[in-house]
């Protein structure tokens, strides 16, 4: 099967709600997992790795969760595929890389994803859009649960689950929230805040993970510590540090209108002109504005207009996304032309900001 | 470092004695350790290490590199890379992770989620295996403290099953 008519089309990923999904674009909870008396793959043999992979994806194909999803070896992608997958957070950057002995098995939907021989044997997720990080750790806990039944992880009863990189060994979880936070960037407060998450012991990240930018004002939230915590004191700590984070995004934004309603028109504006009326863009450039453009929807400030628009915007200007879309846009120039396009032609009906 | 009975042959198995708050090790080749009984797993390590007096005090300075005998993996790849070869490194290199996760974590014991396996279905004799296991790894990573409640525990769980045992006949 081909790969994009596996996957959900961009314009219905972007009508997806949640619950306080303005500022929480999504919850993702991940568990590392490895097999007993096998190397881990970075260490494993390639017929080690090969060995376990035939261990793990049949359990893994046949999870109830997967009913209709997709499974593939990392060799049968093509880079333009992975560069997708990376793009809708189903991979993560470094199994990308991966090729001999590495699969990837993901749901209809795309809610699951479970990476075979990653850095650990087992890296499962549940994504969910909005702020439910609980729902999306209840739902890969139960993938989990019934992963147990027919693998022998590596566990001991000292250190828990035992992962390639100590800092993921104990419960070998990852709560993570992707945010979306303008106001907060706007308002120039955003590194007091990164600060203050970091002293909580928890990281702060860019739009694809780790050693990324912030493109577009998105930051991902997770945990460090993984041992000598319970994944429900984890997950809780996460919820009211999400919470409070998009507590402060709604005050800067409030306080913003009320205080600086002219400078924030006038970057929304700009954005506007620009996203309206540009013939060449880069991915990067397309992020940010289209960031502002987002704020300007949240605000009121087009009326008619939806996020999904905005959101189906970031989804298809992204490299492999719109490579795919266009499949003669190899160059990145020819990209930059073709995103101009595609942007220009969906805010041709929308005029530019306008408060009452 | 030399086998400890027949100072011939490389010891390639190391066990721990603790007698009260004294430490005794004992470094063993496998054709000594086997003649122990001690290669295959026929004998109770535990009762072997409280039985058997051939030991000597350790302060042989450990001149080989550290390396897990199941993996290969070696102390320089894991200072290089911050990452394990397979979980058995875990035991391996237990003396250096310890520093590591305390300075990463916020304790070094798992709290949480254990898989079913390991606690449904225990029966007295696995819950000895598991104990006497936690034992040998305690007494590898020199955390002697808890070695000797856990030799306490077995000795506590037998006394038990025997006195079962006694009442039902």
């Amino acid at each position: 099967m081909n790969l994009l008519d596996f996957l959900t089309p961009s314009p219905e990923i972007a009508k997806r709600e949640g619950p306080d999904d303005t500022i929480v674009i999504s919850s993702r909870v991940r568990l590392a997992r490895n097999l007993k008396n096998i190397s881990f793959p970075g260490w494993a043999t390639k017929q080690d790795r090969i060995r376990a992979m035939d261990l793990m994806r049949p359990a893994v194909e046949n999870l109830p969760q997967m009913k209709d999803g997709f499974s593939t070896i990392m060799d049968e992608l093509s880079p333009l595929d992975k560069q997708l997958l990376i793009e809708r957070h189903l991979i993560s950057r470094e199994h990308a890389v991966k090729s001999a002995g590495s699969a990837v098995v993901m749901s209809k939907g795309e809610i699951f994803s479970i990476m075979i021989n990653e850095e650990d044997h087992l890296r499962m997720q549940a994504l969910l859009p909005g702020f439910q990080l609980e729902s999306a750790f209840n739902k890969i806990d139960e993938v989990d649960t019934l992963l147990e039944k027919q693998l022998d992880y590596a566990f001991s009863s000292k250190l828990g689950y035992l992962t390639a990189c100590p800092t993921n060994v104990g419960t070998g979880i990852r709560v993570s929230a992707m945010l979306h936070l303008p106001g907060i960037v706007l308002a120039e407060q955003i590194n007091q805040i990164i600060q203050a998450v970091n002293k909580l012991g928890l990281a702060v990240r860019g739009l694809y993970g780790e050693g990324t930018d912030a493109l577009g004002n998105f930051f991902q939230v997770s945990n460090q510590q993984t041992l000598g915590e319970e994944e429900l004191q984890i997950l809780e700590r996460l919820q009211k540090v999400v919470a409070q984070i998009v507590e402060h995004e709604s005050n800067a934004r409030t306080l913003l209108l009320e205080k600086q309603k002219t400078a924030v028109l006038n970057h929304i504006g700009r954005a506007y002109g620009i996203l309206a009326n540009a013939y060449s863009m880069s991915s990067k450039e397309a992020m940010n504005l289209l960031s502002l453009f987002r704020l300007g929807i949240d605000y009121g400030f087009f009326p008619n207009t939806i996020r999904a628009l905005s959101d189906e915007l970031f989804l298809i200007c992204q490299p492999a996304h719109l490579q795919k879309l266009y499949p003669n846009t190899n160059e990145p120039e020819e990209r930059d032309i073709v995103r101009a396009d595609i942007i220009r032609e969906r805010l041709k009906d929308i005029k530019g900001p306008i408060t009452k | 470092m030399l086998c400890n009975i027949c100072k011939q042959k490389r010891a390639t198995l190391h066990f721990t004695k603790i007698v009260g708050e004294k430490v005794h090790k004992i470094d063993l080749c496998e054709d000594c350790a086997k003649k122990q009984g001690l290669a295959d797993g026929s004998i109770d390590v535990t009762d072997f290490l409280l039985g058997l007096d051939v030991s000597q005090p350790s302060d042989e300075p450990e001149v080989e590199e550290l390396k897990c005998p199941v993996c290969g993996y070696t102390l320089s790849h894991l200072k290089k890379s911050g990452r394990l070869g397979c979980p058995e490194c875990y035991n391996t290199f237990a003396d250096m992770l310890e520093g590591i996760l305390k300075s990463m974590h916020k304790g070094v014991r798992h709290v949480g989620k254990i898989p079913n396996a390991q606690h449904s279905g225990k029966t007295v004799a696995e819950k000895i295996r598991k104990l006497q296991e936690e034992l040998e790894h305690a007494v590898a990573i020199e955390d002697f403290e808890r070695a000797a409640v856990l030799r306490d525990e077995i000795k506590r769980i037998r006394v038990k099953l025997n006195e079962s045992e006694d009442k039902k006949l």
